[in-house]
C-alpha cells in the first residue's frame, strides 16, 4: 500500500503527528525493533506466529519483529515508574501475511500512551480526543466500544467462578465465547463421552500408564472440576440474554447508555462499569467530542490482539471500505499487570497509520 | 514444451503412483539406475516426469514449476498459504491416507474433546507455569484448526520425528501427527481425541494454476483427463 516513493511522506506525516502527541505533553520514546518472542508469545499465544515474524540466532533464540510497540512501551514504563506519564513513538512496525498477499507487511505506526491511575474516565477520553484531533478535517466515522461493560456482566453472572473464569478466559475469542455460553446456559448438552465418565463407578479405571508432565493427580483434580460444575445449576436463560443484549448492542452513546441502565438493574454487578462509560462519555463531552452522535458497538474490539479491557475505539475511512482503520485504541489494564509481573498501572493508549493519512489526503 | 509431471521419488508413494498411471496406460518409471532420479514416461507424448521428494512438490507446484504433481493433501495444506488460489485439487488417488489427528496419553481419561484439551491446557498452564506443548511438524494446519476452535494456553513445539514418543519423554505432553491405523499412537500410551481430526490426507494428483499452460500443454492435460477418467 505504501510505496517506496511514499515512504517519505508518510515519515513526513509521522513527524507531524508526532510533533503533535508531543504538543500534548507526550515525551518520545524508542522500541528494539527485535523483541524477544517468548514475553509475546506467552501474551498472545500461537496464534500470534500467524501475524508477527520470528527469526533466531543461536544466542537468544527467537526474536520476533515488533509486531506493535504497546509490549515494549509498557516494559520501559514499568522498570521508570513514572506517574503519570504520557509517551509517543514512531516507526515501522511488521505483520506477517498468510491470507491476503495485497496487506501490507511492514508499516509506520505512530502511538501515544497514557499511564495515569488517578482518573481512567479522563486518561480514555484525553486519548481518543488527542489522536481525533491529530486527524481533524479527515471525513472519518469512529467507533467505541467498552470491553470492560461485558466483563463485569460476566463477573456478575450467578453462576460458579470457574464457569465465570472460563468465559473471561475467552472474551476475546467470540465462538469459543458463545460454545461456552451455550453449554453454561444448558442451551446445548453436555458431550454423551464427559457424562459416560463422570457416572463411571471409578473414572481412573480406564486410565492408561503414567507418562507425560501432566499427573494423574491433576487428572482428577479436573475430574472433581466437572462434577462441581455438573452439579451447579445452568446459568439462567435471562441472564444469557442479558449478555447477548450487551454483546448486540449498536447504538449512539446517549442511547447505550440508556439501555444499558436498564440492564444494571437486572444486573447489578455491571453497574459501576456503566458509571464508567457516563464519566467517559462526560469526559468526551467537555474535550468536544460530539458524544451525542457517537457510536457505540457492544462487541467493538473483541477480536483484536488480545489485551485491550476497557474502552476501545477505531477510527474509519468511511468511503474506503476495504481499508483498514486509520486509527484504533484502547485500555490495556490487565496487560500492564501481565508485563508488571503483579504491580498494575493504568494504562490506555492508541495509535494512527500515517501511511494511509498520507492515501487518503492524496486520495491514493 | 512439455507438461512437467512432479511424482515422489521413492519408497510406496512412488510404486503406487506409478501403478495407478500404468492402470490407465501412461508407464512412469525411473530411468537408468535405481539411485538416479531421472524418469521415463511411456503410451504419452508431451509429459515430463519430475520425480523429488513429496515435500518438496507442493512448493514447485505454487511456484509453477511443476505442471502436475502427485502428493499427499496434508502437505500442500500445510506448506501452501491460499493453496487453492494456487492449486487445483483434481483427483484423489485412493492410497497413501492417513489422518492428522491431536493425540493426549490415554491417562488423560477427562479429556476426549477439544473442549477438555482447552480447559485442560489452561489448569495446567496454572500448575506449571508454562503453556501446555503440543509436538508437531504440521505447524500451520495444528494452529489454524486449534485457532478456529478457540483452544488457548497451548505452545507448539517442533517434532520432525519420532513424535509419539515425545510425551513419554516428557518434551511436550500431547501430540499432533499423522496416523493411518493409530497403532503407533496406541503402543505409546496416546489416544486420538474424538474431535481431533485436523486433516484426512490422501496421495492426490494436484494441477498448477501458476505454471505456463500452452496450447500444445493444454492438449496434452487433455489426453490426460481422457485417459485417466478424470
Amino acid at each position: 500500500m505504501i510505496q517506496p516513493d511514499g515512504k517519505a511522506a508518510a515519515w513526513a506525516e509521522a513527524e507531524r503527528l508526532t510533533a503533535h502527541f508531543r504538543a500534548a505533553g507526550a515525551l518520545p520514546v524508542e522500541a528494539d525493533i527485535l523483541q524477544p518472542a517468548d514475553t509475546l508469545l506467552d501474551l498472545y499465544g500461537e496464534d500470534i506466529r500467524a501475524r508477527a515474524y520470528v527469526t533466531t540466532d543461536p544466542l537468544r533464540g527467537e526474536m520476533m519483529l515488533r509486531p506493535d510497540f504497546t509490549v515494549p512501551v509498557v516494559q520501559m514504563h514499568m522498570s521508570s515508574g513514572a506517574d503519570p506519564a504520557r509517551y509517543t513513538y514512531a516507526g515501522e512496525v511488521f505483520r506477517r501475511q498468510e491470507i491476503d498477499p495485497d496487506r501490507p507487511v511492514e508499516y509506520l505506526q505512530v502511538g501515544y500512551e497514557v499511564f495515569d491511575g488517578q482518573g481512567p474516565a479522563a486518561a480514555d477520553a484525553e486519548v481518543f480526543a488527542v489522536i481525533s484531533d491529530a486527524l481533524a478535517g479527515l471525513p472519518l466515522r469512529a467507533a467505541t466500544g467498552d470491553i470492560g461493560i461485558l466483563m463485569a456482566a460476566v463477573r456478575g453472572l450467578r453462576t460458579t467462578d470457574a464457569r465465570k473464569a472460563a468465559l473471561l478466559r475467552h472474551i476475546w475469542r467470540p465462538r469459543r465465547f458463545r460454545a461456552l455460553l451455550d453449554r453454561f446456559g444448558g442451551r446445548v448438552s453436555v458431550p454423551s463421552t464427559r457424562v459416560a465418565l463422570l457416572e463411571a463407578a471409578d473414572p481412573m479405571a480406564l486410565a492408561g500408564a503414567d507418562i507425560g508432565l501432566r499427573g494423574r493427580d491433576e487428572v482428577e483434580a479436573r475430574i472433581e472440576t466437572l462434577r462441581e460444575d455438573a452439579a451447579a445449576a445452568p446459568i439462567s436463560a435471562e441472564e444469557v440474554s442479558l449478555i447477548d443484549t450487551i454483546l448486540a448492542l449498536r447504538e449512539t452513546v446517549p442511547m447505550v447508555l440508556s439501555q444499558l441502565r436498564d440492564i444494571a438493574m437486572d444486573l447489578p454487578a455491571v453497574g459501576s462499569a456503566v458509571q464508567m462509560l457516563s464519566r467517559r462519555s462526560d469526559a468526551l463531552a467537555a474535550r468536544g467530542v460530539a458524544v451525542d452522535s457517537l457510536e457505540f458497538e457492544g462487541s467493538f474490539g473483541r477480536t483484536a490482539l488480545e489485551y485491550y479491557d476497557g474502552f476501545v475505539f477505531g477510527l474509519y475511512i468511511d468511503s474506503r471500505p476495504e481499508l483498514p482503520p486509520i486509527a484504533t485504541g484502547g485500555r490495556y489494564d490487565a496487560l500492564t499487570t501481565v508485563l508488571g509481573g503483579g504491580r498494575a498501572v493504568p494504562a490506555v493508549g492508541g495509535v494512527i497509520r500515517p501511511g494511509l493519512v498520507v492515501s487518503l489526503r492524496g486520495g491514493a | 514444451m512439455t507438461i512437467k509431471l512432479g511424482v515422489p521419488s521413492k519408497g510406496r508413494l512412488m510404486d503406487k503412483t506409478f501403478d495407478w498411471f500404468g492402470s490407465h496406460g501412461i508407464g512412469l518409471r525411473k530411468a537408468g539406475s535405481e539411485r538416479e532420479y531421472a524418469g521415463e514416461v511411456t503410451g504419452l507424448a508431451g509429459v515430463e516426469l519430475v520425480l523429488l521428494s513429496a515435500g518438496e512438490i507442493p512448493r514447485e507446484l505454487a511456484a509453477g514449476r511443476l505442471h502436475l504433481g502427485v502428493t499427499g493433501s496434508d502437505l500442500v495444506r500445510e506448506k501452501v498459504p491460499n493453496w487453492d488460489t494456487l492449486l487445483r485439487d483434481v483427483h484423489g488417488l485412493g492410497f497413501g491416507g492417513a489422518d492428522l489427528v491431536i493425540a493426549v496419553p490415554q491417562l488423560w481419561v477427562d479429556v476426549d474433546t477439544l473442549d477438555d484439551l482447552d480447559a485442560a491446557a489452561a489448569a495446567f498452564r496454572r500448575t506449571h507455569g508454562f503453556r501446555l506443548r503440543i509436538a508437531t511438524k504440521y505447524h500451520r494446519l495444528v494452529r489454524e484448526f486449534l485457532r478456529d476452535y478457540g483452544v488457548a494456553d497451548y505452545q507448539l513445539i517442533d517434532s520432525q520425528g519420532a513424535t509419539e514418543g515425545t510425551v513419554k519423554n516428557e518434551t511436550a505432553e500431547a501430540i499432533a501427527d499423522i496416523t493411518s491405523t493409530g497403532e503407533t499412537l496406541r503402543a505409546n500410551g496416546l489416544k486420538i481425541l474424538s474431535d481431533g481430526l485436523i486433516h484426512a490426507s490422501q496421495a492426490t494428483l494436484f494441477k498448477s494454476r501458476a505454471a505456463e499452460w500452452s496450447d500444445d500443454d493444454r492438449a496434452a492435460w487433455a489426453r490426460i483427463e481422457e485417459m485417466c477418467g478424470l
